[in-house]
């Protein structure tokens, strides 16, 4: 390829050893031609759906930016081409989705949230019409991811202290496996579990506590893991030095361990709190659901947020309902992802210095 | 671990005495809890099974192989034939979508992105990793599924003749096709994450000398990242395959359930292990409840195996860890 170079270029000598290279321009022009081509086809053959004029348009790029380069390049390059374009068409694969989704969901829920729609429950609010709110579900939601946490965070937190500072042999080995294998356990498998144990084996009724212990079954797991990284972190050189200063083990845990990492066992929490937050198989099996606001978690059925979408969407099932769901997703969405970034923040800002 | 102040015998001995309690006390809680967890894994396939023994008893059907599920009528008749084919299927096209596609978001957060880009896309990625199942669902139920007519058309047209893209009912697309690409979007996340940590760990070293020889970029991805870094794409695999199988609330939304087996993917109907048991489980009787625990069981027992394994591939690099993702 170098010899033709030589041929047709009537560059220098000395310049032949480099290959001819596509402009750095050459991707860009690529990417904006090929997706004015797809568009184009699309509207020309009167494709209804947007997907296949993206998807078009992503081929084309492959296609043109892989010739182009095998024409100028050769083979070696063009693969190489090849690949970047590839990663570059995931990535945007994989921006639209995920873009669509927020922005759609923030479109369609923005109307629908406002002080009333806060502060009211459903009860008395004809389906079939506007109105009501989310009031009964926030609560709802709060009180069981509340007691969720109360039972799983201090469960996690000792499993993970027995793994890292007293875990050997095969019990430790054992605990480390089934705990990874219990991040796994589908969410409706954990409802089932509660439902056969606390209601009909022990024969309570629907609550929301019945919920939070399901919802502490999918908790516990994520807990321990991310707790269990955090302590890894913490120095070995510290708990030395109160060994040295002869303050037992237990303290030292106490004193020295936990308060170090505190910031990212906060954040693990924060985040499994997240995770559970927007569960609802096991909320709709053993929580049940509600129109009315009922306060006690531990008496008769309560409402949850997600549950509300649920309910909104499948049983309502008109546009008010649809309304009140998107509201609903809105505010989920909102309080899952601002937990998300303040754990972040606090992961950023407390992190234990590693290492020496 | 024994006091080496110099104070007085006695309240030497004394605070010794107190310390080891203490540290009886904290290790055995610990120890407990730790107990505890693996109870509970127990507790979850023991009762399971005691429930589906019963279900299974009264079975005037056979579970492997029949396709109704009426298990509260007066002779009980069930079977999961068609959820676990609804299930395989679903769960296989959301992988044969998500892995390539998140393969290529590691590399691009990994090695292609520019570094002002690639951090706060990575973040992005975790964050969307949060979003709630049902608001996927509500998302692919009202956005998704009526966008997906043209794409459904299309490949009837072209792919039909394959048999699996054959489309014999007409209808909205609430099919295990749209099911697989929702759940794709939504397993993507996970898998992103765990293999673009692996991807960052590969020996700076190995990627230099690929370079050095003369390499291009995707020639030194080839020989030194992407062999580092199978078994993490793997087990990450596993991890998305296990959540894409348990996933309920969404699939329940989106798909229009029927007890028909069939392998066109673009039909209506068909059905999962977890979508069934949401739906089916409220005017489920004593009998129906027992039934459904008993597809919950093997629902747990499957992706127990698809974890475990995952995490057997993963024991060798203690790094990964999914639970962070």
């Amino acid at each position: 390829m170098t010899v033709t170079a030589v041929v047709e270029d009537s560059r220098p000598v000395g310049r032949s050893l480099t290959a001819n290279r596509l402009p750095k321009w050459a991707p860009a022009a690529v990417a904006v031609g090929s997706i004015a081509l797809g568009c184009g086809i699309g509207a020309a053959a009167g494709l209804a759906s947007h997907l296949q004029w993206g998807l078009l348009s992503a081929a084309l790029f492959l296609l043109i930016s892989y010739g182009l380069s095998a024409r100028v390049e050769g083979r070696r390059q063009a693969k190489d081409r090849f690949a970047t374009s590839v990663v570059w068409v995931a990535f945007i694969l994989a921006v639209v989705p995920l873009v669509a989704l927020t922005v759609y969901t923030v479109q369609q829920g923005m109307d629908v949230v406002n002080g009333n729609f806060l502060s009211h429950s459903m009860k008395g609010v004809l389906q079939s019409g506007p109105g009501g709110g989310i009031y009964h579900a926030l609560i709802g939601t709060l009180e069981q991811v509340g007691l969720a946490t109360a039972i799983a965070a201090p469960i996690g937190l000792l499993t993970a202290v027995y793994l890292v500072e007293y875990g050997r042999g095969k019990l430790a080995k054992a605990v480390t496996f089934f705990v990874d294998v219990m991040t796994g356990i589908p969410s409706i498998v954990a409802g089932l579990f509660i439902l056969s144990v606390w209601n009909l084996a022990l024969g309570f009724g629907y609550s929301g506590f019945s919920g939070s212990l399901a919802l502490a079954i999918l908790m516990m797991p994520v807990v321990v893991r991310s707790t269990e990284e955090m302590l890894k972190l913490v120095p070995n050189e510290l708990r030395e030095a109160s060994y040295a200063l002869g303050v037992p083990k237990w303290k030292t845990i106490l004193r020295i361990v936990l308060p170090t990492a505190i910031g990212g066992i906060t954040t693990g929490v924060m985040l499994a709190v997240a995770r559970i937050t927007g569960e609802t198989a096991p909320v709709m099996m053993l929580v049940f659901g509600a129109d009315y606001i009922n306060n006690n978690p531990f008496d008769g059925p309560q409402q949850s947020l997600p549950m509300y979408i649920w309910t909104q969407y499948s049983q309502v099932n008109n546009d008010f309902g649809y309304a009140r769901a998107w509201g609903a997703a809105l505010v989920l969405i909102a309080f899952v992802m601002g937990l998300n970034l303040v754990a972040r923040g606090i992961a950023r800002w407390r992190s234990p210095k590693s290492g020496h | 671990m024994t006091s080496s102040s110099p104070a007085a015998p006695q309240g030497r001995e004394r605070r010794t005495r107190d310390s080891r309690v203490g540290d009886k006390i904290f290790m055995n809680l610990a120890r407990g809890s730790g107990i505890l967890l693996l109870v509970i894994m127990a507790a979850i396939a023991g009762f399971l099974a005691w429930r589906s023994g019963l279900a299974l008893s009264n079975n005037q059907g056979n579970f492997l192989t029949t396709f109704e599920w009426a298990p509260d009528a007066p002779k009980p008749v069930f079977g999961i034939p068609v959820l676990v084919v609804g299930t395989i299927v679903s769960a296989v096209i959301a992988m044969a979508i998500a892995v390539p596609v998140a393969i290529g978001i590691a590399l691009f957060i990994s090695h292609y992105a520019p570094r002002r880009i690639a951090q706060p896309f990575a973040y992005l990625v975790d964050l969307l990793a949060a979003v709630p199942s049902i608001v996927y669902g509500l998302w692919g139920a009202l956005f998704l599924v009526p966008h997906m007519d043209g794409l459904t058309s299309w490949l009837n047209e072209y792919l039909g003749w394959t048999y699996i893209f054959d489309q014999t009912k007409s209808g909205t697309p609430r099919n295990l096709f749209t099911v697989g690409i929702l759940l794709a979007i939504m397993v993507l996340p996970i898998i992103t994450a765990v293999t673009r940590e692996v991807f960052r760990q590969v020996p700076r070293m190995h990627e230099e000398a690929a370079l050095a020889l003369g390499a291009t970029r995707w020639e030194m991805i080839r020989t030194a990242v992407l062999p580092f870094g199978r078994p993490g794409i793997i087990s990450a695999s596993m991890l998305g395959l296990g959540r894409a199988l348990g996933e309920t609330i969404a699939v329940a939304v989106v798909l229009s359930s029927s007890n028909v087996l069939s392998l066109h993917i673009l039909d209506a109907g068909g059905g999962t292990f977890a979508q069934n048991i949401a739906l089916k489980f409220a005017e489920a009787g004593d009998s129906g409840r027992n039934a459904l625990m008993a597809s919950g069981l093997v629902l747990f027992v499957i992706t127990l195996l698809v974890n475990g394994a995952a995490r057997l591939i993963i024991a060798r690099r203690k790094e990964y860890s999914g639970a962070n993702a």
